[in-house]
């Protein structure tokens, strides 16, 4: 247990600095579709929301499944509209 | 070992990997993010890792139930797509902050429903279910207040009470103990489920409190930590259920939208404390008495402003929000093709804070379809701003305020602006001489080079248009 959190641990610093790296290359034209397709992916939750939803006892099933719902909106929605602003960037 | 056993461990390892894969698609999808030409493969990588997430996590034996995990998913991807599929490119920015409290709710849902069911918690555990079901709920609230401010259901204006830092502190402190009590003490009476509530009322209560204060103009920078704040929910929720797709993918959602506000803040010349704390109305009554005495301005009709344009051999526009509240992209977009067609060279300036969030007048413009490489950021087009002969602000105030460079005493005094006041001619479309959405006179209106084209925006170059056709 212990060995797994200090792995995750370091999972998490070095994907900060990863998103660093990745994020500041991002040109300023493409910030809005940056924002909202980041935030699609922080719909990941939605792992631990169908974890949460399918296991037995009744109230993390009901907790699970409001999860499950808003996560999905938001990855779906978020992604949704990421293609849609970004089907709209074109060069002459 | 026993074959049952074997294929547990082979399943585990899958899912496993299947979990890094998806990480990696993540990465490679917000790398291809970093250009236009790539970026909606990108998305669509991105979408693709999120796929195989979701369906490696329904192979999962502790799932003993199907039913609800597909209504559920069924309900919120219905809503997500029509959502996504109706909303206006100008309402992008109450649709962001929408998609990213839904985010951080479930993220406090997924906490929330571990604790209730886990009997035997370590503190590690108490204290990641903690952190997920502050940062989610604060998330939230924020941004449904954040949603509130944009959508103008409720006032823009920084919301500033007596005794604020008073109630800001008692709340932190008493979330401060219910934390303690939760992870470490267990000392008194309170069910986990009683417990629970407690945490979650004060985290919406503080998300509510946290973005109250804040101005409509200071939005921008606050989706971007609503943001970044949603990614480290997931990341919390993911020591939750010990998860490294979480963690990962979290983590760099919590990056970017760092980043983000890092740029915004830089953008205004502003630190994020100054954003957050200081309720920004509060401060602009001293500087706008000055404005009185800078002269009068110089109003220009269509014909005049047509010969001008007609005569330039280059033309910079710089919009801003107003001319999307007129719906002008598309007319202003006519009107540049126009003025290339008639061998002026045309550039759109666009400053990092120019709509309601970043970026978010690239989008408006793509959606207009002026092609993004006509499209410069302020730091291009001020060296060279004295060769332009005419520039157009169009809906924009603000960001070409020259106060922000002559008067100390402005609020917005060094926050970098796009330096039209240089060009040889400046034409201000604007309605009336309201000043703008963040309530600060501008001292452009009264300079010798300026010209004023009153009227709505998209009347007015609908009419420029037509004088150019005739």
């Amino acid at each position: 247990m212990e060995s797994q959190i200090v792995l995750l641990f370091f999972v998490l610093v070095l994907s900060i600095f990863l998103g660093v790296e990745l994020i500041s290359k991002v040109p300023s034209t493409l910030h809005t579709p940056l924002m909202s397709g980041a935030n699609a992916i922080s719909g990941i939750t939605l792992v631990g929301a169908i974890l949460a939803s399918g296991s037995s006892g009744e109230w993390s099933v009901i907790l699970g499944t409001a999860a499950v719902i808003f996560a999905s909106i938001n990855v779906v929605g978020g992604y949704l509209v990421t293609n849609r602003m970004l089907s709209m960037f074109k060069k002459k | 070992m026993n074959i049952e056993i074997i294929q547990d461990l082979n399943l585990n390892l899958l899912v496993n990997l299947a979990y890094i894969f998806a990480s990696i698609m993540f990465i490679f999808g917000l790398k291809m993010l970093g250009s236009p030409e790539t970026a909606r493969r990108g998305n669509l990588t991105s979408a693709s890792g999120m796929l195989l997430a979701v369906i490696i996590t329904l192979l999962d034996q502790n799932i003993i139930s199907f039913q609800y995990v597909a209504i559920g998913i069924l309900i919120g991807s219905l809503i997500g797509y029509f959502a996504a599929t109706l909303v206006k490119m100008t309402s992008m920015p109450e649709m962001v902050a929408l998609f990213n409290g839904f985010g951080g709710i479930a993220s406090l849902l997924v906490g929330s429903s571990e604790f209730i069911s886990e009997s035997d918690m370590s503190s590690f555990l108490s204290f990641a279910i903690y952190l997920t079901i502050l940062i989610g709920g604060v998330t939230f609230t924020g941004s449904l207040i954040a949603y509130g401010k944009l959508s103008e259901t409720i006032s823009g204006k920084p919301y500033l009470y007596k005794g604020q830092q008073i109630v800001n502190t008692l709340l932190l402190l008493s979330l401060l103990i219910v934390g303690i009590e939760m992870i470490a003490l267990g000392l008194s009476n309170l069910s986990n489920v009683e417990l629970l509530i407690l945490i979650c009322s004060l985290a919406f209560i503080l998300g509510i409190l946290f973005v109250i204060p804040i101005g409509g103009a200071d939005m921008p920078v606050v989706i971007a930590l609503l943001n970044s704040f949603s990614g480290l929910a997931a990341c919390a929720a993911g020591f939750v259920i010990l998860n490294n797709v979480l963690i990962v993918s979290g983590a760099l959602v919590g990056a970017s939208g760092l980043i983000l506000t890092n740029i915004m803040c830089k953008a205004m010349n502003r630190s994020l404390a100054n954003v957050l704390f200081s309720g920004f109305g509060a401060v602009t009554e001293s500087s706008s008495s000055k404005s009185e005495d800078q002269g009068e301005v110089k109003p220009i009709n269509i014909q005049d402003a047509f010969l001008i344009l007609e005569a330039a051999s280059s033309v910079l526009i710089v919009p801003g929000y107003g001319m999307a509240v007129a719906q002008a992209q598309h007319s202003v977009r006519e009107l540049g093709e126009l003025l290339e067609k008639n061998g002026t060279e045309v550039q759109y300036a666009i400053h990092p804070v120019a709509g309601r969030m970043p970026g978010h007048m690239n989008v408006l413009l793509a959606e207009a379809n002026v092609s993004y490489d006509v499209l410069v950021e302020p730091e291009d087009v001020n060296p060279t701003m004295e060769t332009v002969d005419v520039c157009m602000v169009i809906g924009a105030n603000d960001v070409v305020n020259p106060d922000a460079k002559e008067n100390e005493g402005s609020p917005i005094y060094g926050m970098p602006i796009i330096e039209v006041d240089r060009a040889k001619t400046v034409f201000v479309l604007k309605r009336s001489m309201a000043s703008g959405f963040a309530g600060i006179q501008n001292p452009l209106f009264f300079k010798s080079n300026s010209r004023m084209l009153f009227g709505d925006a998209k009347d007015s170059v609908s009419n420029l248009v037509s004088e150019f056709k005739d």
